[in-house]
C-alpha cells in the first residue's frame, strides 16, 4: 500500500463527476455548426477538433494501454488456466477456474483477513483523525505546528513505517523488552497479533490523510451554527453529537470509503514485515499479497485476474455507495 | 479604419435567434451605440464583428472585405471587454503590450507604444502594477490602452463602464468620446443605459429580441421614435402609450371638415391639424404618445384621471396617474408647479406643439403620419442619417 | 469547541508543555479559570496527540545514531549520546542508499514532469476547445481512477516486458505517465480563467497553444502545483509496482524497496537500515514543510464541495 493509493481521495469526487456528466444530456455545445452554413467555418471547426485530439492524444493512447487495455484484458485471463508444471502454456478453460479460486480456502481466508484489517483500520484511524482535527481546530497559538505535525503522517511511505515499527516491535530491541512485553513467538510472528501490528502501522500511516480531511470537513462547517447553538444554551459536548459530527457526516462518510478503499488495497506492510517464510503468514495474507503470490509463485495469471477482478469489484461497490450518497448529498442541498 | 456593414446577419444559438437579420451600416470613424435591454441581441452582434461568434446567415464586412470566415485575429479589430479581461499574471505594461507581440513589431517600437497608449490613457505610472492592485477606473483604462496600442480598424466596446461607480462612469463617459474623437476609429459600443447611449452616440442603433428597432442620431430617436417600442424605451420615464380610434367629429358649426381626434372612453384628443394631416386615412385603432414633459395638468385638459403616486425628484416631479379607461400616464412637471394630491381627480392636457404628438399604428407599432421617421430598414442601408458631426 | 471534551479520554501529561504555549489575550477575570482549564486541556490533548504521532519518528532517528549494542540496552536511551553519524554514511554507501536515492529520484521526476504535461494538454482540450465526444472522452478519462493499480499490473508487466522495459527506467515510469487525477484537478482551473481572457487573446492573434502556454498555464500554477506535489508523493512512495516491474532483487531498486533489502534480521543491522529509512523519509518531510498547503488541496479535491 502506498500514499498514492490517497489518490482514490480525488478519485471519489471524480466518480461523482462522471456520473453528474454521464447523467447530463450531450446538449449542444453552443452552436458547433449545426447553422453555419459556410464552408470557412467548418474548416475552422475541423482544426479546433483536430488539435484537441492531439492534446489529448498523449493521455488517451497511455489510458487506453496502461489501464483500459489491462482492464478488459483481465476477463480473458480469468478464462485461462497457467499449470503448475513450469513451461507448459496456459490453457483455456473457459468460466471453469473462477468458481474453485473464488471458493478457495486460501482465496476466502485471505478475503476475511482483509475484512478484519479493514475493520481494525478503519475506525481507529477515523477516530483518531477526528479528534485531532476537533482539538486542532480551536485557534490557539502554534496550532500551525500541530496540525504540521498531525498531517505529516500522510507523507510517510509503507516501507519507512515498516522499518519504523518493524523497530519498535522486535522483541529484544528497545522498548518492549524494558515495558517487560515479551510475547512469544514475536509479534510479527504471531498468528493472534501479526495482523493487529500490520494494522497499527497502517492505522499510523493513515491518521494524517484522516486528519487532512476531517479538518477540511470542520472548516467546511460554518462557525455561525455552531455559535448559533452556543449562545442557545447548547453544552460543548451536546454541540460535538447534535452540531459538528451531523454537518460533518458528508466528510465523515468520505472519510469512510477512502479509508475502506486504502485498507483493501495494504499490500507492502505485510509484503516488508511478514514475507512468505513467516508462521504467521497465513493469518495475514491479505488480498494483493495474495493475488502476488499468485501471480509470481503460484505463476498462476488466471486466478490472479480474478482475485483482482473480485477486488475491483469490492471497490467499485464502494465508490457506488459514496456516489449514491453524494447525489442525495446534493439534491438535500438545493 | 473602416466601415463596418451588417447585411442581414443572423445568428441562432439552437432555437432561439440572438441576431435577426440585422441590416446595419456603420460609416468610417463613427461611434455607434447598440443599445438594449440584456439579452437583445446587441452583445452577440457585437461578437459577430469580433469573430468571437460565427453568423448562422447573412454577411459582416469591415472596410470593403467581408470577414464571414475569416479568423478574429485577422479582422484587425480591438475589444473591451466588460470584464476588462486582463491578464492577473501580467504587469500594466505587459497588458498593454501583449497584443503587439504577436504581431511582429520590433521590442523598440513595441515600448515607444506601449509608453504612448499608456500616457494617452494616464497609467504612466502604473505600468509595472498587476491588475489586482488598480482600481475599477484604472484597469478599465488599461483595457482601453491595449485596444488602442494595436491602431486597429474598429474598436469593439461591451458595456465598458458598467462595472464602474456611477461618478467614475460619467468622467470615463466623456473621456471615451474625446478618445473615439481623437483617434476617429469606427466605433460599436454596446451599452443598456440609454443616458451612455445618448450622450457617446454619434448614432444610436436600438435592438429588441434580435431586430433592430431604429437607428438614428440620439435626437431623433427621442424625437422620432420609428415605433412604440423605441418611443417607450427611450427615456426615463418613457413616453405614455394610449390606445384609441382616430375619430373625425363634426365642426360645431357644422362645417365641412371636421377635427381629427384620438378618443379613448371618456376622453377625446383633439390633434393639431399638421398631425392630423399626416395621419388621416389610417387606423381607426392607433396609439397616441405623448411623453410625460408634454402633458400638463390643466382644468380644461381633456383627460381625466386620478392621481396614484406622486415622485418628487427634486428639479422636477413625476405624477402618475390612471385614466379613467386604466391607462397608466406620467406626467412631469416642474418643481414650482402646483403638485396634485394622491386620490385627487385631475385633468391633463397635450401641449399644442405638434411634436409632443406621436401616433402609431396599433398592430404592427409602427410610427404613422409625416412625422414618420425612418425605420431601422429604411436608413440603415447604405444612407446615413445623421452620421458624425 | 468540543475539543476540551473529547479530550476526556486524552486528559493526559504535557501540561507543563501546554501552560508554556497558552498565553492567550488577557480574560475578564470571571470566565478566567474555566477559559484557562479549558486551553490547557486542549494543549494537554494536542501534545498527546503530537506524541504519539512523532514518537515513531523520534525513536528511528535516535536509534539510528546508537551503536548497536545500546539498541538492547534498559531501559533505551532517550538521546543518542554519542551519535554514529557513520550508520548514515553506511547506509548511502554499502547500503546502497544512494543508488536507491538516484533511481527514485529519476523515476519520480519523470512521472511528475510526464504527468504535469500529459494533464495540461488534455485538460486545456477539455476546457477550451470544442470537438466532437468531448463529454464522452471525459469520462473515459474519469474513468481511469475506477480502475486500480491492483488489478492492471498483471497485464502491465507482460506489457513492459514485451516492450523490454523490465526493470528499465521506462518500465517504472511510463505507465504512470498520464493521470486522470490531473486532467480533472486542471480542467477545473483552466475552467476558472475568465472565457473573456481567451477571447481577448484571440483577437490579439493568439492561437491556442501560444494562450495555453502564455496564459492558461501560468494562471493555473496553484492547481499545478498541487497536482505535481501530489504526483511526487504518490510516485516517490509507490511499492506494488516498482516491486514487480524491477523483480525486487536488482540495481534498478526504488528507496522503497531499496528499503525492504536494507531490513536485516541481525540487531547490528538495525541502526543502518534506520538511518536508510530517515534517508528515504527526509525528501517528503521537506516536500510537506514547502508545499504542505498545495499537498492538502490536492488530498482534499474530492473531500469538501
Amino acid at each position: 500500500m502506498t500514499v498514492g493509493d490517497a489518490g482514490s481521495v480525488g478519485a471519489e469526487a471524480l466518480a461523482g463527476e462522471a456520473a453528474l456528466l454521464a447523467a447530463e444530456h450531450e446538449a449542444p455545445e453552443r452552436d458547433t455548426g449545426s447553422g453555419s452554413r459556410s464552408h470557412g467555418l467548418r474548416q475552422r471547426l475541423r482544426k479546433e477538433a483536430a488539435l484537441a485530439y492531439a492534446l489529448l492524444l498523449p493521455a488517451l493512447v497511455l489510458f487506453g494501454v496502461f489501464s483500459f487495455y489491462p482492464f478488459f484484458r483481465n476477463f480473458k485471463l480469468m478464462l485461462y488456466q497457467t499449470p503448475p508444471v513450469p513451461g507448459l502454456p496456459a490453457h483455456y478453460v473457459g468460466l471453469h477456474q473462477i468458481w474453485p479460486t473464488i471458493s478457495s480456502t486460501q482465496f476466502t481466508q485471505s478475503l476475511v483477513t482483509t475484512v478484519i484489517f479493514v475493520v481494525l483500520v478503519v475506525p481507529i484511524s477515523l477516530i483518531l483523525g477526528l479528534a485531532l482535527a476537533v482539538a486542532a481546530h480551536r485557534k490557539l497559538k502554534g496550532m500551525a505546528v500541530y496540525r504540521m505535525i498531525f498531517s505529516s503522517t500522510v507523507v510517510s511511505s509503507v516501507a519507512v513505517a515498516s522499518v519504523v515499527f518493524g523497530t519498535l516491535l522486535n522483541p529484544v530491541v528497545g522498548l518492549l523488552p524494558w515495558l517487560g512485553i515479551n510475547p512469544n513467538p514475536p509479534a510479527l510472528e504471531s498468528t493472534t497479533w501479526a495482523l493487529p501490528s500490520v494494522a497499527v502501522i497502517t492505522i499510523w500511516q493513515f491518521l494524517g490523510l484522516s486528519f487532512i480531511i476531517m479538518s477540511a470537513g470542520l472548516q467546511s462547517v460554518p462557525d455561525e451554527l455552531l455559535e448559533a447553538a452556543r449562545i442557545d444554551g447548547a453544552t460543548a459536548w451536546t454541540r460535538f453529537w447534535r452540531m459538528t459530527v451531523p454537518l460533518l457526516s458528508p466528510t465523515i462518510f468520505f472519510a469512510v470509503v477512502v479509508s475502506t478503499i486504502y485498507a483493501f488495497q495494504a499490500f507492502g506492510a505485510v509484503d516488508i514485515l511478514i514475507g512468505n517464510t513467516n508462521a504467521a503468514r497465513l493469518h495475514t495474507n491479505v488480498l494483493i499479497y495474495n493475488i502476488v503470490n499468485t501471480l509470481q509463485i503460484d505463476n498462476n495469471p488466471g486466478a490472479a485476474a480474478i482475485m483482482a477482478t473480485v477486488l475491483f469489484l469490492i471497490m467499485l461497490g464502494l465508490t457506488i455507495i459514496q456516489m449514491r450518497l453524494l447525489e442525495r448529498r446534493v439534491s438535500y442541498a438545493r | 479604419m473602416a466601415q463596418v456593414n451588417f447585411d442581414g446577419a443572423t445568428k441562432r444559438f439552437g432555437d432561439t435567434t440572438a441576431v435577426d437579420h440585422l441590416t446595419l451600416h456603420i460609416p468610417d470613424g463613427e461611434l455607434l451605440v447598440l443599445l438594449g435591454s440584456s439579452g437583445c441581441g446587441k452583445t452577440t452582434a457585437l461578437r459577430l464583428v469580433a469573430g468571437l461568434e460565427d453568423l448562422s446567415d447573412g454577411d459582416v464586412s469591415i472596410g470593403d472585405r467581408i470577414v464571414n470566415d475569416v479568423d478574429p485575429k485577422d479582422r484587425d479589430v480591438a475589444m473591451v471587454f466588460q470584464s476588462y479581461a486582463l491578464y492577473p499574471h501580467l504587469t500594466v505594461a505587459k497588458n498593454i503590450e501583449f497584443p503587439l507581440r504577436q504581431r511582429h513589431v520590433d521590442k523598440e517600437e513595441r515600448q515607444a507604444k506601449v509608453k504612448r497608449a499608456a500616457e494617452t490613457l494616464g497609467l504612466g505610472t502604473l505600468l509595472d502594477r498587476k491588475p489586482a492592485q488598480l482600481s475599477g477606473g484604472q484597469r478599465q483604462r488599461v483595457a482601453l490602452a491595449r485596444a488602442i496600442v494595436r491602431e486597429p480598424l474598429v474598436f469593439l466596446m461591451d458595456e465598458p463602464l458598467s462595472n464602474l461607480d456611477a461618478a467614475l462612469r460619467v468622467q470615463t463617459r466623456a473621456d471615451i468620446v474625446e478618445l473615439q474623437a481623437r483617434l476617429a476609429t469606427t466605433t460599436l459600443y454596446v451599452t443598456h443605459d440609454q443616458v451612455e447611449a445618448m450622450t457617446m452616440g454619434h448614432r444610436i442603433a436600438v435592438m429588441s429580441e434580435g431586430k433592430l428597432q431604429q437607428v438614428a442620431t440620439p435626437e431623433d430617436l427621442y424625437n422620432k421614435p420609428a415605433n412604440a417600442f423605441v418611443a417607450h424605451f427611450l427615456g426615463s420615464p418613457g413616453m405614455n402609450l394610449l390606445e384609441g380610434m382616430l375619430v373625425e367629429s363634426g365642426a360645431p358649426d357644422g362645417g365641412a371638415a371636421g377635427t381629427l381626434c384620438v378618443s379613448f372612453p371618456g376622453a377625446s384628443v383633439p390633434l393639431p391639424p399638421s398631425v392630423a394631416q399626416g395621419v388621416r386615412g389610417a387606423g381607426p385603432d392607433v396609439v397616441l404618445g405623448v411623453r410625460p414633459e408634454s402633458l400638463r395638468l390643466s382644468e380644461n385638459g381633456p383627460i381625466a384621471a386620478t392621481v396614484i403616486i406622486v415622485e418628487i425628484l427634486g428639479a422636477e416631479t413625476h405624477v402618475i396617474c390612471h385614466t379613467d379607461s386604466g391607462a397608466r400616464l406620467i406626467v412631469r412637471q416642474a418643481a414650482h408647479e402646483r403638485r396634485p394630491a394622491i386620490g385627487e381627480t385631475v385633468h391633463i392636457a397635450v401641449d399644442a406643439d405638434p411634436g409632443a404628438y406621436h401616433l402609431f399604428d396599433a398592430t404592427t407599432g409602427v410610427r404613422l403620419g409625416e412625422h414618420a421617421g425612418a425605420t431601422g430598414g429604411a436608413t440603415s442601408v447604405g444612407t446615413a442619417v445623421g452620421t458624425a458631426p | 469547541m468540543p475539543a476540551d471534551d473529547v479530550a476526556t479520554t486524552g486528559a493526559v501529561a504535557a501540561t507543563g508543555v501546554a501552560a508554556g504555549l497558552a498565553d492567550e489575550a488577557p480574560e475578564t477575570p470571571r470566565h478566567k479559570p474555566r477559559r484557562r482549564l479549558r486551553t490547557i486541556g486542549s494543549y494537554a490533548l494536542l501534545t498527546a496527540g503530537a506524541i504519539v504521532v512523532l514518537f515513531p519518528i523520534y525513536v528511528t532517528i535516535v536509534n539510528s545514531l546508537l551503536v548497536p549494542d545500546q539498541l538492547v540496552q534498559q531501559p533505551p536511551p532517550l538521546f543518542p549520546t554519542s551519535p554514529q553519524w557513520h550508520n548514515y554514511v553506511a547506509a548511502w554507501t554499502s547500503g546502497s542508499m544512494s543508488k536507491y536515492m538516484a533511481t527514485s529520484a529519476i523515476m519520480t521526476v519523470s512521472i511528475v514532469v510526464g504527468q504535469l504535461v500529459t494533464s495540461i494538454l488534455a485538460a486545456y482540450a477539455f476546457a477550451f476547445l470544442r470537438f466532437p465526444f468531448k463529454r464522452t472522452l471525459f469520462v473515459i478519462c474519469l474513468a481511469t481512477l475506477m480502475i486500480p493499480l491492483e488489478v492492471t499490473f498483471i497485464t502491465n508487466l507482460d506489457t513492459v516486458t514485451s516492450l523490454h522495459w523490465f526493470n528499465t527506467y521506462e518500465g517504472l515510469a511510463v505507465p504512470f505517465l498520464a493521470t486522470g487525477f490531473g486532467i480533472f484537478l486542471l480542467r477545473q482551473a483552466f475552467l476558472q480563467i475568465p472565457r473573456d481572457l481567451q477571447e481577448a487573446a484571440q483577437l490579439d492573434g493568439y492561437g491556442h497553444l501560444r494562450f495555453m502556454t502564455r496564459v492558461a498555464v501560468p494562471l493555473a500554477r496553484p492547481s499545478l502545483a498541487a497536482l505535481g506535489v501530489f504526483s511526487f508523493l504518490a510516485a516517490w512512495n509507490q511499492y506494488l509496482w516498482p516491486l514487480v516491474a524491477t523483480g525486487g532483487q536488482t540495481p534498478l531498486n526504488t528507496v522503497q524497496i531499496g528499503l525492504k533489502q536494507l531490513i536485516g534480521t541481525q540487531v547490528s543491522q538495525i541502526p543502518v537500515s534506520l538511518a536508510g529509512a530517515v534517508i528515504a523519509f527526509v525528501p517528503l518531510v521537506i516536500l510537506l514543510l514547502v508545499f504542505q498547503k498545495q499537498l492538502v488541496r490536492s488530498l482534499t479535491a474530492g473531500a469538501v464541495k
